[in-house]
């Protein structure tokens, strides 16, 4: 993919968490008085459709924003170019797509 | 030795601050993930787990983690300001004000947790 649009991508799901990350770190603060429990959690979110929209789109932004930013980082810090580092970003991508969406499914199904 | 006079500018260690708490969140992504799907997997181990957020060290390694999210969060706005708002010369003061309100943030949630 071209660097422009990358660049473009990282900043359109910037924008797309800002309300996500903002939410969730109400839930946060929210969630934490009394202490954190399994049951606590998934009384919350499991069954819940508008969780698992939340956290669902989470996960894919994230997942593109994060292996857009390592790319870059593994890119200008370690020199790594071309194909091994298209590989990299989208294995680190969809690592973090798999693993996100389980939890997702874990906690909200 | 290299010259790196730009290494001394508030914008610099803006920028470092940026991508130190992009790449951490990224690296704790992972585990965070994995965890949560305790619930899949093993209810009992997660229930284990969080147990260990009653302790004091990893309330502060959480507030740690807000921190960095809540930085990177007000970095990032602070990015996509400079880099699509017409310019404004008050770039040092966004800094300061991106990095106090993380600590606000990241401060409300561990007196939360405490």
């Amino acid at each position: 993919m071209l660097t422009l649009r990358l660049y473009l991508l990282q900043r359109v799901t910037a924008i797309l968490m800002a309300p996500l990350v903002l939410g969730h770190i109400a839930v946060m603060i929210y969630a934490v008085q009394d202490g954190l429990t399994a049951a606590e959690i998934l009384g919350r979110t499991q069954g819940s459709l508008g969780w698992m929209l939340f956290y669902g789109v989470f996960v894919v932004a994230v997942a593109i924003h994060a292996a857009i930013g390592l790319r870059v980082i593994v890119a200008e810090t370690l020199g790594l170019r071309g194909a091994g580092l298209n590989v990299f970003a989208w294995g680190a991508g969809l690592l973090l797509l798999a693993l996100g969406l389980r939890a997702v499914w874990a906690v909200t199904a | 030795m290299k010259v790196r006079p730009h290494r001394g500018h508030p914008l610099w260690y803006a920028f470092m601050l940026h991508r130190t708490s992009g790449l951490l969140l990224a690296l704790f992504l992972p585990v965070h993930f994995y965890v949560l799907a305790m619930a899949l997997t093993g209810p009992d181990a997660l229930d284990g787990f969080l147990a260990l957020t009653a302790s004091t060290p990893v309330k502060l390694a959480e507030w740690g983690l807000v921190f960095l999210l809540a930085v990177h969060f007000f970095g990032g706005l602070r990015l996509l300001a400079l880099e699509f708002l017409p310019w404004s010369s008050r770039q040092k003061t966004f800094i300061a004000a991106a990095t106090a309100l993380a600590f606000l943030v990241s401060t409300t949630f561990f007196l939360s947790a405490a």
